[in-house]
């Protein structure tokens, strides 16, 4: 399939260029921010009925990993209220660049940069994640803390340091949006050679230069892409496109990725195990451990936690290639190894969440109305649904359902698996152990969603 | 210009947003709390600070009208020694009632949900003031004017070798003989003392030992009614099963679940200063009777487990009199709680009457 180039169409053209409609959905955003914030610190602390717990893990975060992270990337990133603050202080606009603007504009440190930060900001917050999830005053308190964190980096240092290198999500969605069919990209490299201001990354009068400090015409992936268009504002020789292309297009490159890419792979990987198997599993009692933060039981907890992501997969998946290098007979090196194969694992990364998601959601999604009804617990019942008792979705079909998404990923990741395997020179034998390994994390997957 | 008037378009539309939301949150928030003359009571388990408020003040005549608010789980709220029917307090949600009382004096408000382990701590008091005080009705507890000590062991002097049966009792056909046959006669008795007296009464010669035990079975059936008994279980059943067990046993789910967790800790003056720093106001009067046993805990020993209805050997050395002190007054240096301001003299009769089935009832 060849990519659709959305931005020949002019009038879709002229909305993406256009600012006033982005910042309509980030004002929107904003409100949406600012009510869960609210509801969080006012409300009940009931977390099945206050609108910061119910629409922000359950509304939100289905609708970002089954919905827009799969078939529009980073897509989010560019309407997210978090750095808005922060992005407005810094260029002291709302709209097109005016003057300075109130930033240092210092660059983001360079023994900082990459996804090592991000990484160990998503294991911190995964710790935390159970009463986070269920505490409306912790939610609020954790939003209203990364936007602070947010402004603080954002008049520090220069463009979106924060959602770059910082932001827990951020490189969490990143590695996901490859699977997306959906792209900004240059159409012709060589034009972007040519042009020697690259106002795409300097800036211009009509946009700024680039937030997420990327060349656009070094892109090759959606990892590091914060979708917010300005390259196609400041681009003065329309050579910026915005493309439907087939799904999971970047998984196709032939170079290897970076370790900390890598590393982010196998760690989210390991952690949707887990969160799966925390919270939709049979065991109350680790519910318990994960939510008693502090506690011996806790401790254990966070102890399995950190062992099954940061040790465990990694390392089993470190041995998967090491046994297929033996008997695929090649001299790929341990590092190699991993970035090589590793970006093969997205596909399965991305379902395995995408179905925990659509298993929580299905769960959950009758405290969104009654939440909605009564936003602040007041005793009111805006839409007549405060009394809506819960009732969870699915049964059998959904969890059938769920083992189909992982299936789905399963034969995706296998495919580029292989298709690293053959550019590796290492054949199929080469890929069996990868696949083994695969074969092993959709069982322990299929076992919480299905036995 | 026109760059300068969007911008300035887009920094209004952002200063509405952002004033907008919070300022409608907040006058939705300051409106709903002052418009109403509602008293908004927010519940808790009790590990997390019980009712708050704890202490509520009304006026005779006056309605009370009270919104309220579970912060956790499902509460229920009642009045004690009322018959208004507990209201149930779903998590996040905001039940309303309306109180009006005839009478000053000092209610219990408690949890009727068994909402955790320490849930019977969920408790807290109106005082009511105005209004012409009743007549002050000075009721010595029946345990106290009979001299019985309800902290004192209270072992059987005599033990039935089958399960006594008030049935069998009374197809014996026997008239009790007198001294045994009103409910003053039951109630003031252990039954273990009653069979020892009956034993020896000239018009039991021909009767086997457990002949008389189900006499004496009989005895207490026939000084009790049936709507008495079916309103003493309803009551054991929404009081009392969850620590004693269903069947009486001693072994509810929250007995086996926990220790007890029984601290009373340090009585300063009429409130009970518990773990936690939660604090449960307690009627005038309740907290002295609190026995020194209570002092064990503070010494870091075990409480026993809940009492066992089915054990005879303990059981038929009570009289109804001692088993309703118990359960009136609470404490015995155990997790019992104190159901003096909750019960009515008849409710708590009922429930004295209802533990004899575990004795003397139908097993099957």
């Amino acid at each position: 399939m060849m990519p659709i180039d959305l931005t020949r169409f002019p009038f879709v053209r002229s909305i993406l260029v256009a600012r006033g409609p982005q910042l309509a959905v980030q004002l929107a955003a904003v409100a949406g921010l600012l009510l869960v914030i609210a509801a969080g610190l006012l409300g009940t602390p009931v977390g099945s009925r206050n609108p910061a717990t119910v629409l922000v893990w359950i509304a939100w975060w289905a609708a970002l990993m089954i919905v827009a992270v799969p078939f529009f990337g980073r897509l989010w990133c560019g309407i997210c209220p978090l750095p808005l603050p922060g992005e407005w202080l810094q260029r002291g606009a709302l709209l097109r660049p005016r003057g300075r603007g109130r930033g240092m504009g210092r660059p983001w440190p360079r023994r900082l940069r990459g996804l090592w930060v991000q990484n160990a900001a998503f294991v911190i917050v995964a710790l935390f994640s159970l009463p986070v999830l269920t505490q409306p005053r912790l939610t609020a308190l954790l939003l209203a803390g990364l936007v602070l964190v947010a402004i603080a980096i954002s008049l520090v240092f220069e463009r979106r340091s924060f959602c770059r290198y910082l932001c827990p999500v951020g490189g969490f969605i990143g590695l996901y949006a490859q699977a997306a069919p959906l792209e900004v990209r240059v159409r012709d490299p060589r034009v972007c050679a040519d042009h020697t201001t690259k106002t795409c990354y300097t800036g211009s009068a009509d946009g700024y230069g680039c937030p997420w400090l990327v060349f656009p015409a070094t892109l090759t992936s959606n990892v590091s892409c914060g979708v917010c268009l300005e390259c196609l504002r400041t681009c003065p020789l329309d050579n910026v496109a915005i493309r439907l292309r087939p799904m999971g297009a970047d998984l196709r490159r032939s170079a290897p990725v970076r370790i900390d890419e890598a590393f982010k792979s196998l760690v989210l990987i390991g952690s949707a195990l887990v969160y799966a198997f925390v919270l939709l599993g049979p065991s109350s009692a680790l519910r318990a451990a994960a939510a008693a933060v502090g506690s011996p039981s806790w401790l254990a907890y966070a102890a399995g936690f950190l062992l099954v992501t940061v040790v465990l997969v990694p390392g089993l998946f470190l041995a998967a290639t090491r046994l297929g290098r033996s008997v695929g007979r090649n001299h790929l090196s341990a590092k190699e190894g991993l970035q090589r194969f590793a970006p093969a694992l997205v596909p399965l990364g991305l379902a395995a969440w995408a179905a925990f998601s659509l298993g929580f959601v299905l769960t959950n999604a009758s405290y969104i109305l009654p939440a909605l009804s009564d936003p602040i617990g007041l005793g009111w019942d805006l839409l007549g649904t405060t009394s809506m008792p819960w009732t969870p979705m699915g049964g059998t079909l959904a969890s059938w359902a769920l083992a189909a998404i992982v299936l789905v990923g399963l034969a995706w990741s296998s495919r580029h698996v292989r298709a690293v395997a053959e550019d590796l020179a290492g054949g199929v034998r080469m890929a069996i152990p990868v696949w083994g390994f695969s074969f092993l994390v959709t069982a322990g997957l299929l076992w919480v969603f299905v036995a | 210009m026109l760059r300068t008037s969007s911008e300035h378009l887009a920094r209004i539309a952002l200063a509405l947003v952002t004033l907008a939301v919070p300022l409608a949150v907040a006058v939705a928030w300051w409106g709903a709390h002052r418009s109403t003359s509602a008293v908004t009571i927010h519940g808790r388990v009790s590990e997390a600070g019980g009712w708050l408020p704890g202490t509520l003040r009304a006026v005779v005549g006056t309605p009370l009208r009270l919104r309220l608010v579970s912060d956790d789980v499902v509460h229920g709220f009642a009045v004690g020694r009322s018959d208004a029917a507990p209201l149930d307090i779903p998590p996040g949600q905001v039940v309303e009632t309306t109180l009006t009382f005839d009478q000053p004096g000092t209610y219990t408000f408690y949890c009727t949900r068994w909402c955790g382990p320490d849930h019977w701590r969920m408790r807290g008091v109106i005082e009511v003031s105005g209004g012409q005080p009743a007549a002050p009705e000075i009721v010595e507890p029946l345990y106290e004017s009979l001299g019985i000590d309800i902290d004192a062991p209270h072992p059987a002097s005599a033990l039935p070798s089958v399960r006594p049966s008030a049935e069998r009792g009374e197809s014996l056909g026997i008239e009790m003989p007198e001294g045994f046959r009103s409910r003053q006669d039951f109630i003031a008795r252990p039954p273990a003392e009653t069979w020892q007296s009956l034993r020896l009464d000239s018009s039991t010669r021909g009767l086997s030992d457990s002949q008389v035990w189900d006499l004496v079975a009989y005895q207490w059936r026939s000084t009790t009614t049936d709507a008495a008994l079916q309103e003493g279980q309803a009551l054991f059943a929404q009081n009392c099963a969850a620590c004693h067990g269903e069947s009486g046993g001693g072994d509810g789910v929250i007995a086996l679940s926990t220790p007890v967790p029984v601290s009373f800790g340090i009585l300063e003056g009429t409130a009970l200063s518990v773990p936690q720093g939660i604090a449960l106001s307690v009627p005038e009067g309740i907290a002295d009777a609190v026995p020194a046993a209570a002092a064990t805990h503070l010494a870091g020993e075990q409480p026993p487990s809940p009492a066992d209805f089915t054990d005879p050997s303990t059981m038929l050395g009570a009289s109804s009199a001692l088993l309703q002190g118990k359960i009136l007054r609470g404490g015995m240096g155990t997790g019992m709680p104190y159901w003096g301001p909750i019960l009515t003299e008849a409710q708590l009769w009922a429930l004295t009457d209802y533990l004899w089935t575990f004795q003397f009832g139908e097993t099957s």
